[in-house]
């Protein structure tokens, strides 16, 4: 039953990471433009100086 | 690659990001300039948008342009002193179609700010309920005593804050609705919430064995994404909308002291001369004190053929201007124009149409009042049995959730979503919440001629049988003027292969036609009394060559594509057609025949027209009317449901319920059965929540409804629900 001493932390955190990558995501307008990012991503034009 | 997408200021600190007011005020600060967006409708690839963000980097005055491919929209950040007008042309001479269009109106949805609110409140529930039902399946599989109790409580630990956060928008709602002492769909969902809540908190501390904390947030997180779907479905639309309404751009030519300047329309007065260019729309109302033209008011009135216009006539705002520069002084402008006189009334027409309630309403009216009598009767009965408090509120809250609305608030917003999704695709954009709903109840149809069947542009009948000496004279005539029907005849002649002929000295002559010089002859095209021709009952421009009998050119209006399909099947599928137009009795009588349309009505007023429509809906029809000019906008707002098509006036656009985006009407048949799909998907999901209420609501007033039970039940109700609605796409 230890275990759970660890895993029940561990899955919290993970949960908490994903969530908190979510909403960064979210606030920094990346689900503004779907289709044009995916498209950005073959442009090597966009590496060096990404725009908002 | 993250850390470095946004610009210096953010330095991936976590605070900075949680708070973006800041950064936007800071933002704010910096000195103004042209914010110019740009519709670029044919954009769709990567090297789109490189060559129009670096053909537009390079271009002097711009800051940065960025293109949104979702959007088919570029931003530019430029000097003030670039115009959009400027970056459009730009744009065009890189080889993409564009179009300017109104920041103001856009900006208004420039970011989403509701939708962002729902979805972050739906990713935190749906984080909360993955973690606690986690915990949740190790006490059903067995967990006991001390370890059922930790979990129970680290299930709280995370529900509570959870709860908090992501409930608003519900207890919002069932607030508001609380105080004007109403029910609505909220108010049994909070109350379910609430109670699952407290209950479980009260069973946790007493060491009890059930707690519903899962059933709490799984049902908060199911709800949230219905809302979520509804929020989206919307959006869409109202963005699309807006687009629409972005792409004229309101601005007038106002002529001061013999200068000229560009204003925007909102700046114009009374009193103030306006210059309307050959090929413009006039902007406010007024008379004309100079110059002579032609008006073609079909979008107000219906009729086709242009009038004549001349100092001291009144001109009202959206008639096109056709041949000759006019200047007008304006007597009404901006909201005191007949074409928003026209869109207010239209306002009021729209106040009886909400009195229709949709279907998820109408079940909501039902079932907040049953479920909570269903639920303090469980209540009561159970404490009467037992006289145990703490059993009696188990199973009153155990009833409530049981029965909470997941698959009724999942049943409408994934069905509309879904209908309106396909429907987009084809070309239409649902714009009212309940027009798909009223859409499947349409049993007549009414279109408007001018600009809705047809497409208002006239085409030379029988282009053919004109001799070809004349028809070559007419061609060189035709050429360089803007009026449609010499457009329409240059068009013709150009198809047959003819080349102009060699007519000198070309004038036009506002208001009446153009005249030349050919073999020492002076010819002329234009109106029947002036080239001394008989005018016909048809829509004609005469050719005359001195000492030669007038050639008469007679047009037809060309047919919109897919009328006739969609008149034939809307026709098959048992619907009443009818035709109105405000045009002369000639032109819509043949054009009823050649579609095959035995009802039809012309030179209709823009009263006529609403009263025929308020007749037929009192026999008992439900009517869909199809139209899109200003003598159109009462009878759209009158009829049950209403399609106008994106070439319409803003006025009509704003009175109808659906929009079609391209210019082919055959989607609206098809419309018409995806909305009778859609309505049997509601009524299907309502059915499948009552089956499983049935089902499942004895077995929670019976106290045998474990925690188990409720998340099985709930989830299973709720997919059945989702996948339902799918089978639409």
């Amino acid at each position: 039953m230890n275990v759970l001493a660890y895993l029940i932390p561990i899955s919290l955190f993970l949960g908490t990471v994903g969530l908190i990558a979510f909403v960064y995501t979210v606030r920094s307008n990346q689900y503004d433009d779907p289709e044009g990012d995916a498209r950005r991503i073959l442009n090597t034009d966009y590496d060096d100086k990404p725009k908002r | 690659m993250t850390a470095t997408m946004r610009p210096p200021s953010a330095s991936a600190c976590p605070a900075c990001v949680a708070a973006p007011a800041a950064e936007a005020l800071a933002e704010s600060a910096a000195p103004t300039e042209a914010q110019i967006a740009l519709s670029l409708p044919t954009i769709h690839c990567a090297a789109c948008i490189s060559k129009v963000e670096k053909g537009l980097a390079a271009h002097p005055g711009v800051r940065s342009a960025r293109v949104n491919l979702t959007l088919k929209r570029a931003s530019i950040e430029a000097e003030p002193d670039v115009t959009a007008q400027e970056m459009a042309e730009y744009v065009e001479s890189l080889g993409y179609e564009a179009h300017e269009l109104d920041a103001g109106t856009l900006n208004a949805t420039a970011t989403d700010k509701a939708g962002r609110d729902l979805l972050m409140r739906l990713a935190v529930a749906g984080f909360a309920s993955m973690n606690v039902m986690l915990l949740s399946v190790s006490v059903w599989s067995g967990a006991e005593a001390a370890t059922r109790d930790m979990f129970h409580w680290i299930s709280a630990a995370i529900a509570l804050p959870t709860i908090a956060f992501s409930g608003q928008p519900f207890f919002r709602n069932a607030w508001g609705a609380l105080r004007q002492a109403r029910l609505n769909m909220d108010v049994p969902i909070t109350l379910a919430i609430l109670l699952a809540v407290v209950t479980s908190l009260w069973e946790t501390a007493l060491s009890g064995e059930h707690a519903y904390f899962d059933a709490a947030l799984t049902l908060t997180f199911f709800l949230l994404a219905g809302r979520y779907l509804d929020h989206r479905t919307r959006a869409i639309a109202r963005s699309a909308a807006e687009e629409l309404t972005a792409l004229e751009v309101p601005r007038a030519l106002r002529v001061n002291g013999g200068i000229e300047e560009q204003v925007n329309v909102a700046e114009l007065a009374v009193g103030d001369r306006v210059l309307v260019r050959p090929g413009g729309r006039m902007p406010v109302d007024g008379v004309i004190i100079e110059g002579m033209s032609e008006l073609d008011r079909s979008l107000l009135t219906g009729e086709t053929l242009p009038v004549l216009a001349q100092p001291g006539q009144e001109v009202s705002a959206g008639e096109v201007n056709l041949t000759g520069p006019l200047t007008v002084q304006a007597r009404a402008v901006g909201r005191d124009t007949s074409l928003h006189q026209m869109a207010d009334l239209v306002a009021i027409a729209e106040s009886g149409r909400s009195r229709y309630t949709s279907l998820a309403d109408k079940a909501a009216k039902l079932y907040a009042p049953g479920v909570h009598i269903l639920s303090a009767l469980a209540f009561v009965g159970w404490y009467l049995y037992t006289f145990d408090l703490r059993t009696a509120l188990n199973i009153a809250a155990a009833v409530l959730i049981i029965t909470c609305p997941c698959a009724l608030g999942l049943a409408v917003p994934a069905v509309t979503t879904a209908a309106s999704g396909r429907l987009f695709r084809r070309g239409m954009l649902i714009k009212h919440e309940t027009a798909l709903e009223r859409l499947a109840e349409v049993d007549a149809v009414v279109f408007d001629k001018t600009g809705t069947l047809t497409s208002g542009a006239p085409e030379l009948e029988h282009p053919g049988t004109y001799p070809k000496q004349p028809m070559r004279v007419a061609y060189a005539l035709a050429q360089g003027s803007s009026h449609p029907l010499a457009r329409a005849l240059a068009r013709a002649a150009e198809a047959r292969g003819l080349t102009p002929a060699r007519v000198s000295e070309i004038t036009e002559v506002p208001g009446y036609g153009a005249k030349g010089m050919w073999n020492g002859q002076e010819v002329r095209l234009g109106r029947a009394s002036w080239t001394g021709a008989t005018p016909g009952a048809q829509t004609a421009a005469h050719l005359s060559i001195e000492g030669q009998a007038p050639v008469s050119f007679t047009f037809v209006d060309q047919l919109r594509d897919g009328a006739e399909e969609a008149v034939a099947a809307l026709q098959a599928a048992g619907k009443k057609t009818y035709l109105m137009s405000g045009d002369t009795t000639p032109a819509v009588e043949a054009l009823a025949k050649r579609l095959g349309i035995t009802h039809w009505m012309a030179e209709a007023l823009p009263a006529d027209k609403s009263a025929r429509i308020q007749a037929l809906t009192e026999e008992g029809a439900r009517v869909l009317m199809v139209g899109d000019g200003l003598n159109d906008t009462a009878a759209l707002a009158a009829a049950h449901v209403s399609i106008s098509p994106a070439s319409a006036l803003d006025a009509a656009r704003v009175a109808s319920d659906i929009v079609l985006l391209g210019g082919d009407l055959s989607p609206i048949s098809e419309a018409c059965d995806t909305a009778r799909s859609a309505t049997r998907r509601i009524r299907e999901n309502f059915r499948i929540a009552t089956v499983y209420n049935v089902i499942a609501v004895p077995l929670a007033v019976a106290g045998l409804c474990s925690p188990l039970i409720a998340a099985l039940a709930m989830s299973a109700s709720s997919i059945t629900v989702s996948l339902n609605a799918l089978r639409l796409r």
